[in-house]
């Protein structure tokens, strides 16, 4: 937008806004200064940054409806934001749009043991909420790797995953009910305490929707009990087509791993550098798989899976004998991508997914891309989902190499879609990878999505221009990608 | 591999089906293998069978995914994945044989397992489907993870065919468990919530509850180490043939479920108080842990009304099971069947039901008046 009408805008809106806002919240829950508004610009996806009109920091549902029944009232799109832990912008705000902190929301209010659930604020840590069912052998299945820092709100937002979700389930699967308040003000309860509810799954709909629909307010999640004995299994393979028939053999056997990952041989030298944890350098991809459950199925279960292993010819196999043990594997495992940060001063993390029969097929293909391209790329991924996240490395102040990345990025997402698979397992689709929504929907797919974002949302003022492109754009996206993928105006991030 | 048959009608044909009826704005009634009928309100129009869109698509059991055509007859699917060792974990019931893959996502009606498996929706990864417009359109995949736009492949589960007709489904599906254990146990209702919230904070391979009578059928599933263990420090008595016991709850073929009375299910937070005799029949079913009830009610506004200050709902479910293909003649279908949505969600359902439909054409009414 032109800078000077942008500046009339936000002027405007600022003098209608603020004394609004004013008659319920308090000046200090208000922030406009440019200095209080950096800290807001982006989420973990740092290279797209944009400064918010103003920043809200509610500390009551009242206050949150009454903040969007004011930017409804005046057309002002709002952006609700947890931890920004997000690696895909989906938080980043709107040009002069009002950011929305659910930081304030972070208490736990109940916790049902009776019905295994809990009654949380949107802005609870998704650890903490295992930290506090933990005395009564409960905890929240939903792992994602930022469970530390990111927002249960996040989690359901961007219906996060991690890797125990292979076992356990994704944030759907694990949550009962929301409390959302629509962009009228309006406070509705999707879902409830029994099993399902009456009318539309609106529960499933809200999970993943990145704030598109509706602010959360409350979030009742599901708690489960925690397996009685686990053992952490980490084995090497000459080859990716060993590694991946291992993954294959594993689940066709029956087993549910709580989490089956692989890690090629650059990832195995990146964390080995980092973390001095014992992986084999030389390997050319190493699998790691947990089992849990009794003490004497995990050993049941250990000894099919080594039994598969051996006949892969997979070697140096280490098995945890104790929790320690399994923390030194999985630490390293976590550690992934500081250690890739060692290796170049810029990592675009892909996040697509493939059925697992094409990984080895893939695999191979994004080695060939990334010499095409002439770029490393480093693969670790959630192999029991198939959700890949191929790691490409770059110098973001090298212009042409940034360029290279980019164009590299949609290549292999396209890749996945055509094997069956798509262009987001769990980090979501936010400003970063909205032009690659073309790669996998239509026209006609995209238009239902944008009639259902209406039937919530009728101005667009909910996190505008994220998730869900215009067709103009996928127009413009889609001619761009046909004429030989030159990206005019590579100086801009992404358009 | 498979072989993939073409189907009886294309996706094309049935497009084609529902955009003329978009342009006429006629309504259309989508059936399959009629199991189901009973299920939902009366609604008329014109028939748009789905029975002959059949086919298994693709399956391998390492993916753990099976893609099928919405007009497949259930069985198939079950008896495929069975060959394999395989299962679909939320152990749909089907009423009869005829019943299809798309009339168990549509009507959303899970089975014994599913509080400790998952529901319907918990295992639907992907769907094509056919909007009011007559639009084809694919959403989700046949992947784990998925978070690429909004889930309205889940958002089609038990939505009565009215957001869309569905074509193609990928279902994520689970090893059959090795072992399985039935106990049963002279407890009533309070003795069966506290058993049940204890055994619930420990890592127990659960996979299905019944109450009846004050006796308690409690299930085991899973590895034999796990499951042995767990039926010996539970106690009670063997059940001998369980599996048929578990299949005739299902596909309540047991005598409690056919009396020439309503049927209505009730769904609640498990550790709920049992519903008071004042309203139903004091002999009521319950499954899934306490969440799930099966009652003849005395007064169905009354029972409505307990089940939502209780925090659930209440939802007539059908007449006698072997009526199933006859017209039900109780006034509920005419009226409302499922539970009271609030204005707020009334009214979202209504704009939901309109981005899909705008012409308001697809099983119009089945679940509620207006939609």
């Amino acid at each position: 937008m032109n800078s000077n009408i942008a500046a009339n805008i936000r002027t405007q809106r600022l003098a209608s806004l603020i004394p609004m806002l004013s008659q319920m919240i308090p000046d200090h829950a208000i922030l406009s200064e440019p200095e209080q508004l950096k800290a807001y610009e982006c989420d973990a996806f740092t290279t797209m940054r944009q400064m918010p009109l103003l920043t809200v920091l509610p500390d009551t549902i009242e206050q949150v409806q009454h903040v969007m029944r004011c930017c409804h009232a005046l057309d002002i799109p709002v952006v609700a934001r947890g931890a920004g832990t997000g690696l895909t912008a989906g938080s980043m705000p709107v040009e002069n749009g009002v950011l929305l902190g659910m930081n304030k929301f972070d208490k736990i209010h109940d916790i049902d043991l009776h019905n295994r659930s809990a009654w949380i604020d949107p802005g609870v840590r998704n650890q903490a909420v295992s930290d506090a069912t933990a005395p009564y052998n409960l905890y929240f299945a939903p792992d994602p790797s930022s469970q530390l820092a990111c927002s249960v709100g996040g989690n359901v937002a961007e219906n996060a995953g991690g890797v125990h979700c292979l076992k356990y389930g994704l944030t759907v699967h694990n949550i009962l009910e929301l409390d959302v308040i629509t962009i009228e003000g309006e406070r509705i309860t999707i879902g409830g305490q029994a099993l399902d509810a009456a009318g539309y799954d609106l529960l499933a709909l809200m999970t993943g929707s990145e704030g598109l629909l509706g602010i959360i307010v409350g979030i009742r999640v599901k708690l489960l009990a925690k397996p009685a004995s686990a053992r952490v299994l980490l084995a090497a393979f000459a080859t990716i087509e060993d590694a991946g028939n291992a993954i294959a053999e594993i689940i066709g056997a029956g087993i549910i791993p709580a989490g089956l990952e692989m890690i090629d041989q650059k990832g195995i030298q990146a964390i080995e550098a980092l973390m001095h944890a014992g992986y084999p350098v030389n390997a050319a991809a190493v699998v790691i798989c947990e089992l849990d459950g009794s003490v004497k199925e995990v050993e049941d279960e250990l000894n099919s899976v080594l039994t598969i292993l051996h006949r892969l010819n997979a070697s140096d196999i280490q098995i945890s004998t104790n929790e320690a043990e399994s923390k030194r594997i999985w630490a390293a495992r976590k550690a992934a991508f500081p250690a890739l940060a060692c290796l170049a001063p810029d990592n675009y993390v892909m996040d697509g997914t493939i059925p697992r029969r094409a990984l080895a097929q893939v695999w191979t293909k994004i080695n060939l891309l990334a010499d095409e391209y002439q770029l490393l790329v480093v693969n670790v991924f959630h192999a029991g989902d198939g959700n890949m996240h191929p790691s490409i490395l770059f110098d973001s102040s090298d212009e042409d190499q940034h360029k290279r990345a980019t164009e590299l990025g949609t290549r292999i997402l396209e890749l996945c879609v055509q094997v069956g698979g798509t262009i987001s397992g769990e980090h979501g689709i936010g400003l970063e990878k909205i032009n690659q929504m073309c790669l996998q929907f239509t026209n006609n797919e995209i238009s239902q999505f944008h009639a259902l974002k209406s039937a919530f949302d009728s101005k667009a003022l909910l996190n505008p221009g994220k998730q869900i492109p215009t067709l103009a754009r996928c127009t413009e996206f889609h001619s761009m990608h046909i004429h030989n993928g030159e990206m005019p105006f590579p100086h801009l991030e992404r358009f | 591999m498979l072989s993939v048959q073409p189907p009886a009608i294309t996706a094309r044909t049935l497009a084609e089906q529902i955009s003329a009826a978009y342009e006429q704005k006629s309504s259309l009634i989508i059936t399959g293998g009629n199991s189901k009928a009973f299920y939902g309100r009366h609604t008329k129009g014109f028939e748009l069978s789905i029975a002959g869109y059949s086919g298994i698509l693709n399956y391998e059991p390492s993916e753990l995914v099976i893609t099928a055509r919405a007009g497949t007859p259930l069985k198939e699917i079950e008896e495929l994945l069975a060959e394999h060792g395989q299962m679909l974990g939320f152990e749909p019931p089907s009423f009869s044989d005829t019943a299809t893959l798309g009339g168990t996502i549509a009507c959303g009606i899970s089975g014994p397992r599913r509080p400790y498996a998952g529901a319907v929706r918990d295992f639907v990864l992907g769907a094509t489907i056919i909007n009011g417009k007559g639009d084809i359109l694919k959403f989700g995949g046949q992947v784990m993870k998925n978070v690429a736009g909004y889930d309205v492949s889940r958002l089609m589960t038990g939505a009565l065919g009215t957001l869309g007709v569905l074509l193609d489904i990928s279902l994520k599906v689970i090893p059959k468990p090795a072992v399985e254990e039935t106990r049963i146990l002279p407890y009533d209702h309070q003795q069966m919530s506290t058993l049940l919230s204890t055994l619930g904070r420990q890592p127990i391979p659960l996979s299905a509850t019944y109450l009846h009578k004050n006796l308690l059928y409690v299930r085991f599933s899973g590895a034999k180490a796990g499951v042995v263990s767990a039926a010996e420090n539970i106690g009670g008595d063997v059940l001998r043939q369980a599996d048929l016991f578990w299949h005739q709850l299902k596909e309540q073929r047991l005598p409690y479920f056919n009396q020439d009375r309503s049927l209505w299910r009730v769904s609640l937070p498990p550790n709920a108080p049992c519903v008071p005799d004042l309203i139903v029949d004091t002999e009521s079913v319950t499954e899934w842990g306490g969440a799930q009830r099966w009652v003849y009610p005395k007064d169905t506004n009354a029972l409505q009304q307990w089940a939502s200050d209780n925090g659930g709902h209440a939802s007539y479910f059908r007449n006698r099971p072997d009526a199933n293909n006859c017209q039900v003649s109780s006034n509920d279908t005419n009226g409302s069947s499922f539970s009271p949505l609030s204005p707020a969600l009334l009214t979202l359902s209504k704009r939901i039901k309109h981005s899909f439909d705008p012409h308001n054409i697809l099983n119009p009414g089945r679940l509620y008046a207006d939609l």
